[in-house]
């Protein structure tokens, strides 16, 4: 009897186990290392004019300021650019699944996603700035937000399509049932039942958008002010952490960091709102 | 979806109506055909269900009566790879010819399905959701007494009057039946359709359904699958006997129970499929 804990079928699933089990702590230490990184090296310099002020002079040789400018800017940048990406993503997404569904146009527009999906968001940057330069338009928040969309809507897109997948068929037909039209089924039962899986989609494309450096370098530019038109350039805090870290002073590098926290935590906040909001509205959903 | 035309006046192979009918004839199957993908589900279906009864479909499983049944509503065409043939003739109109709208088949053929399915919405909107679509109603006040009508005659409105507003998912499954029937009953149909609405219920509930469902019969044309037989005795003005896909043998209840014409019916009512 005992010697048959040690059957194969019992040994493959202690080691598959072991193996589960690895992969998980390989992935929770990594996060946790990167955490720890920007909390111990960032948190020193994090002060209230660092969240409050804009650079002063100087502030890239040590002086006083903050980065108030790239939190604006990124917040204007990934906010507007999940809304642009929004009101495209989700007609695609429910068309995608209420009209084409399993076709074979269906298959080719998910394909096309993923390969868009896939692209590095270097090259969205210089697609944009290759447009803009065609245009006559310079770097500006409007141009920052535009690219920011184009990088956010495969991601929005098929995350939303993974969730509409999973809409129950009879919830469906119970609304054919009274005589609804698939766009009356889409718009009125369908997002209501999926939305905290759109929601999550949402935060997925959002948190890609803000975290985003390569694509917002020759589009948005940066500056130190805070942008009050849609035409001029605007800061982000990516790449307020990457001209930082770059600077030979140890106290702006540590600022890079303490950036690169905030960064964080704005992503925090905004996830935890979300989930909370998409938790309130689910109340109707049908478990 | 291909709809063949059909020449009324050949009179059909299969068809086994049993004797003339005493009320008009409400809905007229002819010559029906369904396949998924390649499996023939329903083979040459012709049959006349009467008005204002309650006509029950019965048979072992997969004799097609679920399929029958989703021909009524056009249904069956949600279902990918389905296809039919022949004519289902509401007060004469074919309701499969091109110029027809299948949303206002279906306003005018309700379905009550096997399992309650809430929309994902409050009790209050699930019985709006129909009126609003097909915008029958104006103001709030309108939609208000409405909704407290049809949940009255579903035999819900003593139990949910104080929490309308309310998930319709927090309600019993029993309770929930009776929520579709309320809302299925909003949009002002004439034909209610029923797909063993009361399997998934426990009995109390059960009785429940069908007692609305006897109630209702005086305005409204029934039909009903099931497959308990003491439910279709309890139930049935009319019934229709299919195997395999086929019609076997229709006609009034009391006939059909106690003279069956056909071996295959005389089996089945007494047990033994």
């Amino acid at each position: 009897m005992i010697r048959n804990r040690w059957a194969r079928r019992h040994v493959a699933e202690a080691i598959v186990k072991f193996l589960m089990i690895m992969s998980f702590v390989i992935v929770a230490a990594s996060l946790g290392l990167i955490l720890w990184t920007i909390i111990a090296r960032g948190l020193p310099s994090l002060s209230w004019s660092m969240i409050t002020q804009t650079p002063k002079g100087g502030y890239y040789m040590g002086k006083e300021g903050g980065v108030l400018n790239a939190i604006i800017g990124s917040l204007y940048l990934a906010g507007g650019g999940t809304l642009l990406a929004l009101v495209f993503s989700l007609p695609i997404a429910l068309y995608l699944n209420t009209y084409l569904g399993e076709s074979q146009w269906g298959q080719y527009v998910r394909l096309s996603l993923d390969v868009l999906w896939g692209i590095p968001s270097i090259v969205y940057g210089a697609f944009g700035f290759a447009l803009m330069l065609e245009i006559g338009m310079r770097a500006s928040l409007l141009a920052g937000i535009v690219v920011l969309a184009l990088l956010e809507l495969p991601i929005m897109v098929r995350a939303m399509d993974e969730v509409l997948r999973l809409m129950p068929k009879d919830l469906e037909h119970a609304a054919f049932a009274l005589g609804s039209t698939k766009l009356e089924v889409a718009l009125r039962v369908v997002t209501r039942q999926m939305l905290p899986g759109i929601v999550t989609a949402i935060l997925l494309a959002f948190g890609r958008g803000i975290g985003d450096a390569a694509s917002v370098l020759f589009t948005a530019g940066y500056t130190d002010r805070i942008p009050t038109s849609l035409m001029r350039p605007t800061a982000s805090l990516p790449l307020a952490v990457f001209f930082q870290l770059a600077t030979p002073y140890k106290e702006v590098q540590e600022r890079g960091y303490a950036s690169a926290l905030i960064l964080t935590i704005i992503v925090l906040i905004i996830s935890l709102g979300s989930r909370w909001i998409s938790g309130r509205l689910s109340r109707y959903t049908v478990k | 979806m291909t709809t063949e035309f059909v020449d009324l006046n050949t009179p059909t192979r299969k068809a086994k109506t049993t004797g003339p009918l005493s009320t008009d004839t409400h809905i007229e199957v002819q010559d029906l055909n369904a396949f998924y993908g390649k499996v023939q589900a329903l083979k040459n279906v012709s049959i006349r269900i009467p008005k204002k009864q309650v006509t029950v479909i019965m048979g072992p499983s997969g004799c097609g009566k679920s399929t029958l049944l989703k021909t009524l509503n056009r249904f069956l065409e949600l279902t990918d790879g389905t296809r039919i043939t022949g004519k289902v003739l509401i007060d004469g109109q074919d309701i499969y010819a091109p110029e027809v709208d299948e949303t206002e088949v279906r306003k005018r053929v309700g379905l009550l399905a096997q399992r309650p399915s809430p929309l994902p919405m409050s009790i209050y909107d699930n019985v709006v959701y129909g009126m609003h679509i097909h915008r029958m109603k104006r103001g709030r006040k309108e939609y208000k007494a409405a909704v407290r009508h049809y949940l009255e005659i579903a035999g819900l409105w003593d139990e949910v009057q104080k929490r309308l507003h309310d998930p319709a998912t927090s309600l019993s499954i029993g309770q929930q039946q009776r929520l579709c029937l309320a809302r299925g009953l909003a949009v002002e149909p004439e034909i209610i359709l029923g797909d063993e609405p009361t399997s998934a219920l426990d009995p109390i509930s059960s009785v429940n359904i069908e007692s609305r469902l006897l109630d209702l019969k005086k305005e409204y044309t029934t039909v009903i699958v099931t497959h308990t037989l003491r439910q279709a005795k309890r139930l049935a003005d009319y019934v229709i006997y299919m195997y395999l896909g086929e019609v076997v043998e229709s006609g009034p209840a009391h006939e059909v129970f106690t003279h069956p014409q056909h071996e295959r019916t005389k089996a089945y009512l007494e047990g033994v499929f």
